[in-house]
């Protein structure tokens, strides 16, 4: 058990790049933190570099309060899981479970009991002699974790464990090892590039970018105050939608009529002498079908013609998209179209996505009158994608 | 955490806060990684370099001089006059003539041939496992020994195919048909393994790919032609590259079958007739000099003009 | 239907019978010659009408052969044991490790690959007579495993990649000092490619014979090729056909057998070597 603090950690390849930039951060002994970002954003170099297999350009590393800069992997006394499993293939699953308990001469009867402990916990029993060539997928997985944890160390580190299943085992994977790292209560650092595993198993989940972190915080926290468009975006499926608004006589005018700002949120823009071409932001969730919405409540009504109704059961999503609207455009959003793939699928950006109640009528192809409630909405200044709202902060 | 950890940790803090300041400097790990790389294949380097990047540099020496093995007293520097001698001899443009005729003829038939035996191998849905074995066996016998056993073939009254020509011909005397023999023995030996190459790169076509082609409506050859032979350029040029380097050297098989006599004799027959027979260690060496340097013009006029990648060059530097 | 996937059944077994055949002929024929009585030598019969030991029986009792085969056998186990441990320790710092120089060895084994033997045999034939190794088993035991060694860092060095990377950083997170990392992770998963870069070596060491004739000029160090280039008669009236041939089965029997037994191993190494090199 020990808690794992980054200064100022850097990363320069011997040609130049810059990996990882300057990261702070520090996760608490026991605590389950999760770093995020789309490839090339440095979270796995950041994690190779607890782990001891990538060098430390500049910064400081501490595990359990000592500096491990300079240590070999086998001398910090971390266990990390890989995204291919990296199962020796020329050993059984008992072997592999106690190879780490083995190198560090631990006598026999210790390394069958942890081993045999580990299989129980992950129910591997019946399969302890076997080769991990003839394993399932799921079963492979269980056996890295299970290498793993039967070293108690002090920290474990995940690269992306679960993104070589299917998505109903990654799904069930999940929350076993939710479960299995509460109840071991050690401390965890772990990579992924899917938001939703980030959202559903971290304490708290840290958004890199260019090798650079763009905000700490609980899941609930980066849902709800992004600091800039690029954690806005990423975070949340369906993804926020972003809208080019203009910001005139107190009201920010964009396709989809005039959105009225809260007394606050205006003083907030003006303080920070907000530039009058903006980005909106808004969740899925913020807009319902007007039909369906008391006329007298808060927030602005607008019409367009529905593209797509997708209906999930529990909701409906609709999607809309207008000739004419203009796309918010910024460094970050194209990154992120790149990375989600928008990009590539041939379909223009500026489309908008609603979340609505299954009792709505609307139809593809028709008209319908859609309400937005304004009081979530984000306003991000396009140049720096900076969020200029920080609601309630 | 022990005393000894915190001791440890203090003095590690210490070297991390130097770090900085020294950016650019390679980590520890780093260097030992570059240590263990240079001690690993330094025997390797050394053993390969000692005997041939020196022998090749001593060949060039002894060529520069008079140096017959019957009198070793009586050697001296001469220059280039051994690669003039032999420049002007009409045995040394007869056996290099000889040499590119063998190269290209069993070339060009073993890529044909390879081709022909990887689809084969590569399509067949009876017996590929008793194919492909019994196609190692060429391989994997001496060259010696084949041609031992072609010459018997050959031979009047011994062999069974003798046997099938008209009475009193025999082959092996006669300078066309005997390089037509010759190339027969290297073909046999070496096509087998053209073909496993050849194979190997059926196997990096995608069927995907053949499929889309089919359903665009392309018939066998089409897509034997614009499909699979552009996909296995790479393959096919490696192959070309080994084999062809490979054949310039030709010497087991017309030791054996004819010993180079009736203008059958390669570029390295006439070497070693130099050096064993006529003893001529100088003239001797500027031939061994200038097959090296034929081989060394082949290899490059594969690299430029056709773009074979060295083997290993791309990841090389993982 | 039916009928066409017969007609199809049909002319691919007709096919490859005609490539075994192709590849066993020349084979075949030598072994029938070592099996005819003198008398029948040359009767052109492509199966031996009266059998006999006798070819074998006469190769055995001179010591021209046995001693030849001592040779073979002996300088081709030493080279391909030495080329394999040196080529073991390059191929895993080409496809391990990075170090400055790395291409510079690449290129060096490719140069070797392609160099012509002949360009290294009068240098070496004189050199080795003054260091005193003319004819003897490091005489030839040196250029083999010279000659060798490309292409054992060549298919090790492809075996070597296939193993899974992320492995040896398991290991060191397991607690593995790199020493460890290679002896109880990459070592065992490696085997499998340095056996079969051992019997592509031996195959190559066996199958010389400009080396063999060259740098020997008695039985102390000739090699088998070497050797049945040069079986006389046992009269100058008598053609050494009888004894070469027996001579030839047996040296290509057991390699035929070896590579047989492990045909899949041999593909796999001729290919990974040259095809993703």
């Amino acid at each position: 058990m020990a808690e794992i603090v980054l200064e100022g950690i850097t990363k320069r390849y011997p040609d130049g790049a810059l990996a990882v930039k300057d990261v702070d951060l520090t996760v608490a002994d026991g605590e389950f933190v999760i770093l995020v970002g789309p490839s090339g954003c440095g979270k796995s170099t950041t994690l190779n570099m607890i782990a001891g297999l990538e060098d430390i350009t500049e910064g400081t590393l501490r595990i359990g309060g000592e500096v491990v800069n300079d240590r070999s992997p086998k001398d910090r006394d971390i266990a990390m899981v890989f995204q291919s499993y990296a199962l020796y293939p020329h050993m059984s699953v008992r072997e592999n479970m106690g190879f780490a308990l083995r190198l560090a001469r631990t006598d026999k009867e210790t390394v069958k009991r942890k081993v045999e402990e580990a299989a129980r916990i992950l129910d591997l029993t019946d399969h302890l002699d076997r080769k991990p060539a003839n394993l399932s997928g799921g079963q492979r997985q269980r056996v890295a974790m299970g290498r793993a944890i039967v070293r108690s160390p002090k920290a474990f580190l995940m690269d992306e464990p679960l993104s070589n299943l299917d998505a109903k085992l990654r799904v069930q994977m999940r929350t076993q090892i939710s479960r299995l790292q509460q109840r071991l209560g050690t401390t965890t650092v772990y990579v992924t590039h899917d938001q939703t595993e980030a959202m559903t198993l971290g304490d708290r989940v840290v958004v890199m970018r260019g090798g650079v972190v763009q905000q700490v915080g609980t899941p609930q926290h980066l849902y709800d105050q992004p600091h800039n468009l690029f954690v806005a975006g990423f975070i949340g499926s369906p993804a926020m939608n972003f809208l080019h608004a203009v910001l005139e006589e107190g009201v920010l005018r964009t396709a989809v009529g005039d959105l009225p700002l809260a007394p606050e949120v205006l003083r907030r823009l003006e303080e920070q002498d907000a530039p009058r071409d903006l980005i909106v932001g808004l969740r899925p969730e913020a807009f319902e079908d007007a039909a369906l919405v008391d006329p007298d409540r808060e927030g602005a009504r607008f019409t367009a013609t529905v593209d797509v109704v997708e209906s999930l059961g529990s909701d409906v999503f609709a999607h809309f998209t207008e000739e004419g609207w203009e796309p918010a455009v910024s460094a970050e959003l194209a990154e992120l179209a790149a990375d989600s793939g928008v990009a590539e699928s041939g379909g223009d950006g500026h489309q908008i996505v609603t979340r609505l109640s299954t009792a709505t009528g609307v139809r593809e192809g028709r008209e319908a009158e859609l309400y937005v409630d304004t009081s979530g909405m984000h306003v991000f200044d396009p140049a720096t994608g900076a969020n200029l709202t920080r609601h309630g902060e | 955490m022990r005393r000894t950890g915190t001791e440890e940790g203090a003095r590690a803090a210490a070297a991390g806060a130097k770090a900085p300041a020294e950016a650019g400097r390679l980590s520890e790990g780093a260097r030992q990684e570059r240590r263990l790389g240079w001690l690993l294949c330094a025997p390797a380097v050394l053993v390969m370099v000692a005997v041939t990047a020196y022998p090749i540099g001593y060949a060039v020496y002894l060529s520069l001089q008079r140096y017959d093995l019957r009198f070793p007293d009586q050697a001296e520097f001469v220059g280039l006059s051994n690669y003039g001698a032999v420049l002007s001899s009409p045995f040394w443009w007869e056996a290099f003539w000889v040499t590119l005729f063998i190269t290209v003829v069993s070339v060009t038939v073993e890529l044909v041939l390879g081709m022909a035996l990887a689809l084969v191998m590569h399509r067949t849905i009876v017996g590929r496992g008793t194919v492909r074995t019994a196609i190692l066996v060429p391989y994997g016998i001496v060259t010696v020994v084949a041609a031992f056993s072609w010459q018997y073939a050959w031979t009047p009254d011994t062999g069974y195919l003798a046997a099938l020509l008209p009475e009193g011909d025999a082959p092996l005397t006669e300078q066309w048909p005997a390089l037509g023999l010759i190339i027969l023995a290297e073909v046999w030996k070496t096509t087998p393994f053209m073909a496993l190459l050849l194979l190997a790169g059926l196997a990096l076509v995608p069927e995907e790919t053949l499929r889309a082609a089919m359903v665009d409506g392309a018939g066998a050859w089409q897509r034997f032609w614009r499909v699979t032979l552009p996909l296995m350029k790479p393959a096919i040029l490696v192959a070309l590259l080994f084999r062809t380097l490979d054949a310039f050297r030709v010497f087991d098989s017309i030791f054996i079958l004819t010993a180079g006599a009736h203008g059958t004799g390669s570029v390295s027959i006439l070497g070693y007739d130099n050096l064993f027979t006529a003893l001529n260690l100088g003239i001797g060496s500027a031939i061994s000099v200038l097959v090296f340097v034929c081989v060394a013009v082949i290899a490059f006029v594969f690299v430029r003009l056709f773009g074979a990648a060295a083997p290993g060059s791309e990841q090389g530097g993982r | 239907m039916a009928g066409a996937g017969k007609r199809h059944l049909t002319r691919w077994t007709v096919v490859n019978v005609l490539v075994v055949a192709y590849a066993l002929f020349p084979v075949w024929w030598i072994v029938s010659l070592s099996f005819k009585d003198p008398s029948t030598l040359t009767d052109g019969n492509f199966i031996p009408t009266k059998w006999t030991w006798e070819n074998y029986r006469g190769i055995f009792q001179t010591s021209e052969f046995t001693r030849a085969l001592v040779n073979s056998i002996g300088i081709a186990l030493i080279a391909t044991f030495i080329a394999v441990v040196l080529g073991t320790m390059a191929a895993y710092a080409v496809a391990r490790l990075r170090f400055p120089g790395k291409r510079l060895l690449i290129g060096l084994s490719l140069l070797i690959a392609m160099f012509p033997p002949i360009s290294l045999v009068s240098p070496l034939f004189n050199i080795e007579r003054v260091l005193g190794i003319f004819d003897t088993w490091p005489g030839l035991i040196l250029p083999y495993m010279t000659f060798s060694l490309p292409l054992a860092i060549y298919t090790l060095s492809a075996f070597f990649r296939e193993i899974p990377w992320d492995l040896e950083k398991a290991a060191k997170v397991d607690g593995a000092t790199p020493a460890q990392a290679f002896r109880l992770v990459i070592a065992p998963l490696a085997a499998p490619g340095v056996f079969t870069t051992a019997i592509l070596v031996f195959i190559f060491c066996w199958n010389d014979f400009l080396f063999a004739i060259s740098l020997t000029s008695t039985e102390a160090a000739r090699t088998v090729p070497a050797a049945i280039a040069f079986f006389t008669g046992s009269s100058q009236f008598q053609q050494p056909t009888g004894s070469i041939a027996a001579a030839a089965t047996v040296i290509t029997v057991p390699i035929i057998v070896f590579v047989l037994l492990f045909q899949r191993r041999i593909v796999a190494g001729l290919t990974s070597g040259a095809v993703k090199g």
